[in-house]
């Protein structure tokens, strides 16, 4: 092999040749684009099949869904940033309140426009322990005995990590009947027991489920499902918590998107299909409490353990909008009250 | 007293072999080596290898062809298509201009080429999104003409050129300064036309760094992790690389199929090291007379 001018020329050639048949593909049917949070990757490619079906029976056209998925707060950045997504469907009303307000790509009153707040699905957050559960973590208060490591993402990147936190916040607000300064002193002993924050709920599992890390974890509860899924129900066991927090994941089409790619009416029926029966029994399936119930087989939602949960919405938290500030802002409750290494 | 003693004992010193140290010095030192590398390089290596086959051929074979991995294993390769050739236009020009010629403000060029290994892949690629995001002025003006930067291949192409800079250019300009413009001077001397002296006189006397410099470059690009990550958006089947392809997957609890690509991504490497080698044992003396690799 000699490598002169002869040579050079035809890398070239065949760089410019294999360039072309990388990018000669797609584009030639409608796609759309699902930027969404960690634990929903198997709820939506389930869902995105039966949807692709569903669209090409109804209206001939095919749909292609394109699907991203992240910690929630990064997922809305990189929106922020230029992401083409078609729909977003993340953990929290205030990572969609903020592509709102940062692009006005999304119209302010997007989270009227579907029922129940636009959150097809409700969750809770629950405990995963190790099996038997040697340590006896039942309630909140069990998390901060001594011994005890306690596996949560950063909230400050974190959707599930924020309903954590809250979680935990108003269990000892009624535990310490209002009083500020004890829940605060429970929520900092708190996070001296995390020896790890995670970027994103998957990493959290991970940690916890796979390098075997910590006692319990504070996970969703469908993450805390398909870990023991996965790992083998042998390993791990569900604990409800007496009380534990209404998160409601909103969904909601990026109007500046769909309507600069023309896609609109697929990006809608994409959002409304979630709350038809099929929709609402593939959130069941996955965990995910239907936010229809009463389309649901009653069998199918035996798994969803009534426990006693605070919304978002109480006056304790007072929405989203005062609640982020407050606890996860710069400054805020959350940068207050954790000490790193300490 | 003393003294003299000492002197009338010394007897003549015999000569010393061009290794002083004793066998077992040699052998402990050896060993270490040995240990280090199969601790820190082998062992991670075959457990990659190990985790891979953990379900078998069929599976392994299966996480191959899935649609998403074959369109990372496409992307990265488009990517290293389009950013090596580019960097080894950048990087001859580049090494070009500092080795032959005398101008002001040379040192600052060369600091400049090494920026890239001294930022941060993460800053490399949030710099991109600075420039090209959707809160920038450049990227809504981009877009509006239908061109797509960031969450595109054009993006993960930037910042693996941004990377993957220095390493040609790095190859090249100790080499050329160290040949000087002597050559050159005789073959503009002789007749020749500038194109004529860079491919008849310069290049050759190159080509062996420039082929180790187009090697180290590829194993990057085709490597990088944390810069393509901030610009890819994460689409899966669009915009995922095969690293980040990896990552996906072991998060998806798919611990064989991360594997399966992860191994695919060390073959690469792997073939790239024996290419090298080979080329190495094939041509070593003439590579010895141009250069010192």
């Amino acid at each position: 092999m000699r490598l002169n001018r002869r040579t050079l020329f035809l890398t070239a050639v065949l760089a410019g040749a294999a360039q072309f048949g990388g990018l000669g593909f797609a584009f030639a049917q409608t796609t759309l684009l699902n930027v969404s949070y960690d634990p929903t990757r198997e709820l939506y490619k389930d869902y995105n099949a039966v949807f692709a079906s569903k669209w090409k029976a109804d209206t001939g056209e095919d749909v292609s869904i394109q699907a991203s998925h992240g910690g929630s707060g990064k997922q809305a950045r990189s929106v922020i940033d230029g992401l083409e997504a078609d729909v977003v469907t993340l953990a929290l009303e205030s990572d969609i309140n903020a592509i709102a307000e940062a692009t006005k790509k999304i119209n302010p009153d997007w989270r009227t426009r579907l029922p129940n707040n636009s959150s097809p699905y409700t969750s809770t957050i629950v405990f995963l322990v190790r099996k038997g559960n040697p340590k006896a973590i039942n309630d909140w208060g069990d998390l901060v005995k001594d011994g005890v490591e306690v596996i949560t993402p950063n909230p400050k990147t974190s959707g599930g990590a924020r309903w954590n936190y809250l979680a935990a916040w108003a269990w000892a607000n009624d535990k310490f009947g209002g009083d500020e300064a004890k829940t605060r002193d429970y929520i900092a002993e708190l996070f001296k027991h995390v020896p790890i924050l995670d970027t994103g709920a998957r990493g959290s599992t991970v940690t916890f489920a796979q390098r075997q890390l910590g006692d319990v974890l504070l996970a969703w509860e469908n993450e805390a499902y398909l870990a023991a899924d996965e790992f083998g129900a042998d390993q791990f066991d569900i604990v409800f918590p007496p009380q534990s927090i209404l998160a409601e994941p909103p969904v909601a089409v990026v109007d500046a998107n769909v309507d600069a790619k023309g896609t609109r009416k697929v990006a809608e029926a994409y959002l409304e299909y979630l709350y038809s029966e099929e929709g609402q029994r593939l959130a069941a399936k996955h965990h995910y409490r239907p936010s229809k119930p009463d389309l649901v087989p009653a069998e199918e939602l035996k798994q969803f353990t009534q426990i006693k949960l605070i919304s978002i919405d109480d006056p304790l938290f007072g929405g989203w909008a005062k609640a982020q500030p407050t606890h996860f802002g710069d400054g805020g409750t959350f940068d207050q009250l954790y000490k790193p290494g300490k | 007293m003393a003294l003299e003693q000492s002197f009338a004992q010394t007897p003549l010193r015999p000569l010393k072999s061009a290794v002083t140290e004793s066998l077992t010095t040699r052998i402990v030192l050896i060993a270490i080596s040995l240990l280090f590398l199969a601790l820190f390089l082998v062992t991670p290596l075959v457990m990659v290898f190990i985790q891979a086959f953990a379900g078998g051929w069929s599976t392994y074979l299966a996480s191959l062809v899935e649609p998403d991995a074959m369109a990372a294993i496409r992307l990265t390769l488009t990517v290293a298509v389009i950013s090596v050739p580019l960097n080894i236009v950048f990087g001859l020009a580049a090494a070009w201009a500092i080795a032959k010629f005398e101008f002001k403000g040379k040192a600052f060029l060369i600091t400049l080429i090494d920026l890239p290994f001294s930022v941060s892949p993460v800053i490399a690629g949030l710099v991109y999104v600075l420039l090209f995001g959707g809160g920038s002025v450049l990227g809504p003006w981009l877009k509006s003409h239908g061109i797509e930067i960031l969450f595109a291949v054009p993006g993960i192409v930037l910042a693996t050129i941004f990377v993957t800079f220095p390493f040609v250019a790095r190859e090249l300009i100790p080499l050329m300064q160290d040949q000087g413009s002597g050559d050159e001077e005789a073959a503009l001397s002789l007749g020749a036309s500038g194109w004529q002296t860079f491919w008849y006189v310069t290049l050759p006397n190159v080509k062996w760094a420039l082929l180790y410099g187009v090697l180290l470059c590829n194993a990057r690009a085709m490597g990088e992790f944390g810069a393509v990550s901030v610009v890819s958006g994460h689409i899966r089947g669009l915009t995922n690389t095969m690293p980040l392809h990896v990552e996906i997957l072991y998060n998806e609890y798919n611990a064989v199929g991360a594997f399966a690509v992860a191994s695919l991504l060390a073959l690469l490497a792997l073939v790239t090291l024996v290419l090298k080698s080979f080329l190495e044992f094939r041509y070593g003396d003439e590579m010895a007379a141009t250069a010192k690799h």
